[in-house]
């Protein structure tokens, strides 16, 4: 049993020697109950023949293994259009929001505020049912206008929060209003705002998944092929039990990147002049800031 | 406007079924939220890799590949429930672990010195928690709970891809009805921002009553 005081909250005490046998005494029990749940759900599994040779079979097949593979090509490949476009499309955005014409100024906030608000997916289906849109340039347009609008407001953020000195002191060198934002504020304020940024392509990386709904072949859909084929036994759980591990392992690793970075960057002198973000998921309230 | 006027009752039952879909997943994500965020503050170290693992594989995980897990996964281990029930569940388990993440921070803004004041003035656990720790974490707690449950409403729309009803699946009815495609898109449009204006706005006169005062 390990220490509770890793993270001191301001719930608890530290435990003397009677509480920390009772705490023991709970960690045994809920250990108990979930290894209880984990083997229903194994008898569950087995129960209803998930296991069986015929349903994991296919996996062994070259034309299955090149399926899957170019499913998760074909979502990597929507991921990486999506994240540079919408990275593109942020940039272009917090530019205009920061604009010293009024005209730019709305139209940039009128843009953000409503692809913010919108459901990803709703901008997603009208590309692809009202403009009769190829379901990747569908996908990848949906996930840049949305990811993009959130990313906006994350630049924007960082180049409103860096000092008020650094700006002041470009100026005074006699920089043009340009130079200071290209030299002087942007540079830190991405450094700064790398961890939400990357967590930020977390989101669109797990929305690509949204492809599967306007038929892109990804890897769902790759997926969706295998588990509804009934030569194989309709092989749903075990489809299930490969994609979503590779899945969640490639957010996860994004995930991770964002924290490790957060932390690395809070101890990096360049970032000084702005807070660092922590790296967050989902996205601000809109009509907040 | 035809489309509109012409289908009231169509977007009327998507509208309801969108409403739906987020208050029950809501109360869903955030009972659940609540608990794994207790789990994840609890003093028992089982627990607390119960609340960490919770939270590090639902926000990581697909929305839509937890929609085609559930839905379509379920029923084969003999579960058979309405889709609206499936869509419920999924969606609360997959906003339960945004919830937990914003209270715990919530609780984090509490500085310890809170709680051993309490605790030195001779307080139980109970009136610490209730009088002391939670009306405090609740305050700073409200903003990031209102985004993620208009993130929530956003999500909703997924459901309809999977045959449940709600607002944006009305597209499909219109669009064999022969109505234009971008009006009726139009209208499903206003519907969403109706609900997440409706949120937000929910929030915001919570912040400003009890919020922190900044």
């Amino acid at each position: 049993m390990t220490h509770s005081t890793a993270h001191a909250t301001a719930l608890y005490d530290i435990p003397g020697p009677v509480t920390r046998k009772r705490h023991f005494t709970y960690g045994v029990i809920s250990t108990i109950v979930i290894l209880a749940l984990f083997g229903w759900i194994l008898y569950l599994l087995f129960d209803t023949d998930q296991f069986t040779a015929a349903k994991w079979n296919p996996f062994t097949y070259k034309g299955i293994q090149e399926l899957l593979l170019r499913g998760l090509g074909n979502t990597l490949k929507a991921f990486a259009y999506a994240a540079v476009l919408s990275l593109a499309l942020g940039a272009v955005l917090a530019v205009g929001r920061l604009s010293a014409h009024r005209p730019v100024r709305w139209l940039a906030t009128l843009l953000v505020e409503f692809f913010r608000a919108m459901p990803v997916l709703v901008m997603i289906f009208f590309i692809f049912v009202a403009l009769k849109v190829q379901p990747l340039p569908a996908l990848v347009a949906g996930l840049t206008l949305y990811n993009g609008s959130v990313l906006a407001e994350v630049f924007r953020t960082g180049i409103v929060s860096v000092e008020r000195g650094q700006r002041e002191a470009a100026y005074a060198l006699g920089m043009r209003k340009t130079q200071v934002t290209t030299y002087v504020l942007a540079p830190q304020a991405v450094r700064a705002m790398l961890p939400t940024i990357i967590s930020q392509l977390v989101v669109a990386l797990k929305d690509t998944s949204l492809g599967y709904l306007i038929t892109y072949e990804e890897f769902l859909h790759a997926g969706k092929l295998i588990a509804s084929n009934l030569d194989y036994d309709l092989p749903f759980i075990p489809v299930v039990m490969v994609i979503s591990p590779i899945y969640i392992g490639m957010c996860m690793l994004l995930s991770w990147f964002a924290t490790w970075m957060a932390r690395r960057q809070r101890r990096n002198p360049k970032t000084e002049a702005v807070g660092v973000a922590p790296a967050q998921p989902g996205t601000v309230l809109p009509g907040r800031q | 406007m035809d489309v509109l006027t012409d289908n009231f009752s169509l977007y009327g039952e998507g509208f309801l079924g969108t409403v739906e879909l987020t208050v029950y997943a809501s109360i869903l994500a955030l009972v659940l939220g609540f608990l794994m965020a207790s789990f994840r503050v609890a003093p028992v170290g089982s627990l607390r890799v119960i609340g960490t693992v919770w939270v590090a594989v639902l926000r990581n995980t697909p929305l839509t590949l937890l929609f085609f897990a559930v839905l379509l996964g379920l029923p084969r281990f003999g579960l058979v429930l309405p889709f609206e029930v499936f869509a419920v569940l999924a969606l609360g388990c997959y906003t339960s672990a945004f919830i937990c993440e914003a209270l715990r921070s919530g609780i984090n803004t509490v500085p310890t010195g809170q709680g051993e004041a309490s605790r030195s003035l001779g307080m139980t656990f109970g009136q610490t928690l209730n009088s002391v720790v939670l009306p405090q974490a609740f305050r700073s707690v409200i903003p990031p709970v209102g985004s993620t449950l208009i993130a929530l409403a956003k999500n909703s729309a997924i459901a309809g891809a999977f045959s449940v009803t709600e607002l944006l699946g009305t597209y499909k009815t219109l669009n064999e009805l022969g109505y234009s495609i971008v009006w009726s898109f139009v209208w499903i449009a206003v519907g969403y921002l109706i609900i997440t204006l409706t949120i937000s706005a929910l929030f915001n006169v919570m912040e400003k009553r009890w919020g922190v005062a900044r």
